[in-house]
């Protein structure tokens, strides 16, 4: 057989994910979140250019799975580590990419600051309504009665007070362009995601201001259900706390349908 | 070429000799006794296209310093006393990371939110560590206007030169007090040394992390040695210090800071009154001038403390002169900033043999 036949290749391996394995849970949403990161980076040719600073929680270790320079922050303060960079490259990408107790817990002054001072900086944001890495305790995102390992009759408004909408908080921020939830749990959502997230970007690229996504992220261990379970769980109850969608768009981008 | 000589402020010199000293990037919050440091950097980086951004907190401050300095900036954060307790999270994550940076620490008086007034309060604060882990931070101590532009440049030569985070020890009174000033000339940013270390982007590299987090109990092992290698460099390399009057000395007042200035005074009234009295003034604090100390205190009787903090150096200077000379403390709290007289007063009770040695003498 001649080797004339033009193989295209159609999928494969973002370069801006490393070839290797991740420590991530089976069903967790890290995973797919990022290939999403990684995908959007490839897509827009921003890896060479890309500073990433990755939360302290779960995602700690991104820095093993990314394709790209990166700068450990300690926990909460990756938008303040991440406003320095900026601040020195104003042409390099840089992206923050956190949990709930890093993003909406510890480092809830640095989030709301760097929002409101419209540093040019993409936020991936993941909510899974837990912490995760420590191992199952109530987040500032945990759902009323939910069950953590420090809430353990479930989240009691009275004794924890209720969930905190971070992303709805930092909407009233002027410096804040783009604000949008999406689901990790079907292709729908996914492809949904992988769309924001882009967008985000690309208000960095056009130096808009600062741009969020969150993401709904399945966290089956922790939740003490199995991955299905879990995709279910997101479905039918989280997404009742945090509606998905665009919960700001300042950025006059007109989207393709 | 250096500046003409210039009549200012304190925390005003910090910021001139930072600018001219190559630092690019400064972030700071709000507090008293330094403010005039961020008031005149927000508008001098601007002259010199560098950045400015007056931080939501001290902690914010000292992490956008830790990302600044990640990509290879001259970067710096000032405070005071509580502020600079909140910034030792980023002053350890620093350390681990290896970041270069320089801290300005102004002193107030303490603990808590003390006062406004002039302290050496924060020595074990700055001397050990201060934030988690097995890591030290160099610190130098100037005792005025020149010292602490001269000193503002060793800081920044040092955090490059050895990957670490810099303290300078100043203290409320040093801030605000104006005297007249040289500046060194300004650094060529194009000819600081090259860093092969910084997160820029990845182009025509292997991506690149800096990160202090090593799970793996044997490598983070391996990084500790790694780290210590270095400080016991710095230890052995860069201990300084200055000598007044003790070639004829039999008693020797270990002072620094602001305090060395007024021991230095204490000390001529003591001349003219024909006692035999010098200065051992330590210019790093980490590391402790120990072996030009120890040195001194073999030729000398008596080793008199005198400090604005109710004995915190006292203990380097136990640890360094250990059984060689007697040695006689007497500190100040809470701001109170005592007159050279005073500390006459104190040294004559030591000359005189009143007192025990290591015991705080009331004068």
């Amino acid at each position: 057989m001649s080797a004339e036949v033009a193989y295209q290749k159609i999928f494969g391996r973002p370069e801006s994910l490393k070839d290797t394995y991740t420590h991530y849970c089976p069903g967790c949403g890290h995973s797919i979140a990022h290939r999403l990161v990684a995908e959007c980076l490839d897509e827009l040719n921003l890896r060479e250019d890309t500073i990433g600073v990755p939360p302290v929680g779960c995602a700690v270790l991104a820095y093993n799975y990314f394709n790209f320079d990166m700068v450990e922050a300690p926990h909460g303060r990756a938008l303040a580590v991440a406003t320095g960079i900026k601040r020195v490259l104003p042409d390099k990408f840089v992206l923050s990419y956190q949990g709930d107790g890093d993003l909406a817990a510890i480092g809830t002054a640095e989030t709301i600051h760097a929002a409101n001072r419209g540093e040019e900086i993409s936020a991936v944001f993941i909510n899974n309504a837990i912490y995760g890495m420590t191992g199952g305790q109530m987040a500032p995102t945990t759902l009323l009665g939910q069950e953590a390992t420090t809430a353990p009759g479930g989240r009691d408004p009275k004794l924890h007070g209720r969930p905190i909408d971070i992303s709805r908080m930092l909407a009233v921020c002027d410096g804040a362009v783009y604000i949008e939830r999406c689901g990790l749990t079907s292709l729908k959502q996914i492809r949904q995601a992988k769309k924001a997230i882009r967008k985000s970007f690309r208000c960095q690229l056009d130096h808009l201001g600062f741009a969020l996504v969150e993401l709904l992220s399945p966290c089956p261990t922790n939740w003490k259900l199995s991955p299905k379970e879990a995709v279910r769980w997101v479905n039918e109850v989280m997404i009742k706390t945090y509606p998905l969608g665009v919960i700001k768009d300042t950025t006059g981008y007109e989207d393709k349908k | 070429m250096p500046s003409e000589k210039m009549l200012m402020r304190g925390s005003h010199v910090v910021g001139e000799a930072a600018v001219r000293a190559g630092c690019r990037f400064y972030a700071g919050y709000p507090i008293t006794p330094q403010n005039e440091l961020p008031e005149y950097l927000s508008a001098r980086m601007f002259e010199v296209g560098g950045t400015f951004i007056q931080g939501e907190s001290e902690i914010a401050s000292i992490n956008m310093v830790l990302g600044a300095a990640a990509t290879g900036a001259r970067a710096m954060t000032s405070s005071s006393s509580p502020g600079i307790a909140l910034k030792q999270e980023g002053i350890s994550y620093m350390a681990g990371q290896e970041l270069p940076g320089v801290i300005i620490n102004m002193m107030r008086g303490g603990p808590g939110l003390g006062n406004i007034a002039p302290s050496a309060a924060d020595y074990f604060q700055a001397t050990r560590g201060g934030g988690n882990g097995d890591y030290r931070t160099p610190v130098l101590a100037p005792a005025g206007c020149q010292e602490l532009a001269e000193l503002t440049f060793s800081a920044f030569d040092l955090a490059d030169k050895y990957r670490t985070p810099v303290m300078l020890l100043g203290d409320g009174l040093m801030g605000q007090v104006m005297e007249p000033v040289v500046f060194p000339d300004f650094l060529n940013l194009d000819e600081l040394p090259k860093k092969d270390w910084t997160v820029t982007g990845c182009k025509g590299r292997e991506a690149r992390a800096l990160f202090s987090m090593i799970l793996d109990t044997a490598l983070l092992y391996r990084h500790n040695l790694h780290l210590q290698e270095k400080f016991d460099r710095i230890a052995a390399e860069e201990q300084r210090s200055e000598t007044i009057l003790t070639d004829d000395a039999d008693m020797v007042v270990v002072s620094y800071g602001t305090a060395a200035r007024i021991a230095e005074s204490a000390i001529e009234e003591l001349r003219a009154e024909g006692m035999a009295a010098g200065l051992f003034r330590p210019i790093t604090l980490w590391p402790y001038p120990t072996t030009a100390l120890r040195a001194l205190a073999k030729k000398v009787d008596k080793i008199a403390v005198f400090e604005f903090s109710l004995g915190q150096m006292l203990e380097d200077v136990i640890l360094s002169v250990g059984e060689r000379a007697e040695i006689y403390f007497y500190g100040i709290p809470g701001g109170v900033i005592p007159t050279p007289s005073e500390v006459a007063q104190f040294l004559r009770s030591v000359h005189k043999g009143d007192g025990k040695p290591g015991r705080r003498i009331e004068v």
